[in-house]
């Protein structure tokens, strides 16, 4: 069973979004990085980038194939998970914590109201699944 | 699960790519490959019928023996690469790609002219279960009265694995020791289980069941060609390297006239292996640039999980084809930078 932490928000895309303040932490799911299997290779945008909700900021690569990251909200990069070029195994060990992709600075915080609570993330991800 | 030539197979197991790849390497990988496809031709012209339809020369292989060899269009490009069994003077067995089956069954069935063969596709009646790695034959001793031991490398032998009456053949497709064994359909279970037992899978040294996406990593490391992929109806086997199934010399063959053409002009491109210089990971059917200018394809990309590098196979023009060369690969409009390397990337220690 995949681990969905109650406190974030989620996509469909199985991205998650950890708000902290007016920034918000992303990366991608435990549900995501079991379906992907073994990172190999993450690339990811630079600090700066501005990127519009729903558009993809970068892609996570496994042995056998490439997937493109999305955020769910738009924002500009304030910073990147830079350890993850040297360690892009964190996605899969730990989702939520090392395995964090970028942090952007919203455009509009109240975007995240649009997302999937933990519990609508879940139901989600069951009804894929079947 | 993805459908694979009409299969539903698993693109990895619960341990996953990584684990699968280096555990065949250092260790045993068991894989079922039952999808494969087997063509029996028997009767007295079985050999020179199967000579006149491949490249590779079929009066050299002995009782026993198993041969790499192409089925070829009269342009010298492939139809298919296959194994050619020579059970018997007038039996051989052809396993022949899941995907290609079909086209090499009508190919094969519409150029018999008249030879004494009796032709069958005998796909459905075989299962193939790979066991492959350092620890390959130790494991299947276990299960077989055969002597293994006494396999040399491409050869094989009738005999019971586990009871089921079979072929076990020291052959396989990731570059590392190991045996295929071909039995009846309905006992690929046993089979699977009984040789998981044997190798004590379910422990960190014992073997690991593999999904397609570890065949096709530990294919590429050892730089062996994927139909489809690397070879197709649109390259000759001189261009992919081949040329060493290619028997000039043994007689007419389909294909041949066009294979000399190109040897003596010389081929204009050519399969060469990458490594990728940059951070990226270059993807099958990416472009290849030099200098600005684009010059070919990738045909095979992916990381290397033994070896720890990106590599790949790509179609470039014969002046950028040696060894050293500086190219690029255009990963999703990013140029990443390579380099030609040798074939194979990995060669095991014998």
């Amino acid at each position: 069973m995949a681990n969905v932490p109650e406190d974030l928000h989620y996509s469909k895309d199985h991205e998650w979004v950890r708000v902290d303040g007016d920034q918000a932490i992303i990366g991608i799911t435990d549900y995501a990085q079991n379906s992907l299997g073994d990172v190999v290779y993450v690339e990811l945008p630079k600090a700066s980038e501005e990127f519009a909700a729903n558009e993809p900021f970068g892609s996570v690569e496994s042995v056998k194939a490439v997937s493109e990251v999305f955020t769910p909200i738009a924002g500009t990069v304030v910073k990147i998970n830079e350890a993850l070029a040297d360690e892009p195994e964190s996605v899969n060990s730990d989702p939520y914590g090392e395995g964090w992709m970028i942090r952007l600075k919203m455009s509009n915080p109240g975007e995240v109201d649009s997302l999937l609570t933990a519990a609508e993330y879940e139901d989600f991800t069951k009804a894929e699944s079947e | 699960m993805v459908d694979f030539g009409g299969w539903d197979m698993p693109v990895q197991y619960p341990a996953g790519t990584i684990e699968e790849h280096l555990r065949t390497r250092t260790h045993a990988g068991l894989f079922d490959v039952s999808h494969m496809g087997e063509i029996d031709v028997k009767g007295p012209d079985a050999i020179a019928f199967v000579n006149r339809l491949t490249s590779n020369d079929v009066t050299k292989l002995v009782d026993g023996q198993a041969q790499y060899s192409a089925l070829t269009t009269p342009q010298g490009t492939v139809i298919d690469d296959l194994l050619v069994y020579r059970l018997a003077a007038e039996h051989l067995l052809l396993v022949v790609n899941a995907s290609t089956t079909e086209k090499d069954w009508e190919w094969i069935k519409s150029h018999h002219a008249g030879e004494s063969v009796e032709l069958n596709n005998v796909s459905a009646d075989y299962c193939q279960i790979a066991l492959q790695g350092p620890d390959a034959q130790s494991i299947l001793q276990k299960l077989t009265g055969v002597r293994l031991s006494e396999i040399k490398y491409y050869h094989f032998t009738h005999g019971s694995v586990d009871g089921v009456a079979g072929i076990v053949s020291r052959t396989g497709y990731t570059g590392e020791d190991g045996f295929e064994v071909y039995a009846p359909a309905d006992r690929a279970e046993q089979l699977w289980n009984k040789i998981l037992e044997a190798g004590q899978s379910g422990t960190p040294t014992g073997v690991l069941p593999c999904g397609l996406a570890a065949r096709n990593t530990l294919r590429l490391e050892a730089g062996m060609a994927l139909y489809g992929n690397d070879i197709d109806d649109s390259t000759t086997l001189l261009e992919a390297n081949l040329g060493w199934i290619c028997k000039l010399d043994k007689g007419d063959f389909t294909g041949r006239e066009a294979l000399a053409r190109q040897k003596e002009q010389g081929v204009k491109r050519k399969l060469v292996g990458f490594e990728v210089t940059d951070r990226g990971i270059a993807r099958d059917h990416q472009e290849v640039v030099v200098n600005g200018e684009r010059v070919g394809h990738v045909t095979s990309g992916s990381p290397a999980p033994f070896l720890k590098k990106n590599i790949g196979l790509a179609y470039v023009p014969v002046e950028y084809a040696s060894v050293g060369q500086e190219i690029q690969i255009d990963v999703r409009g990013r140029l990443v930078g390579a380099q030609v390397v040798k074939v194979p990337f990995y060669k095991r220690q014998k």
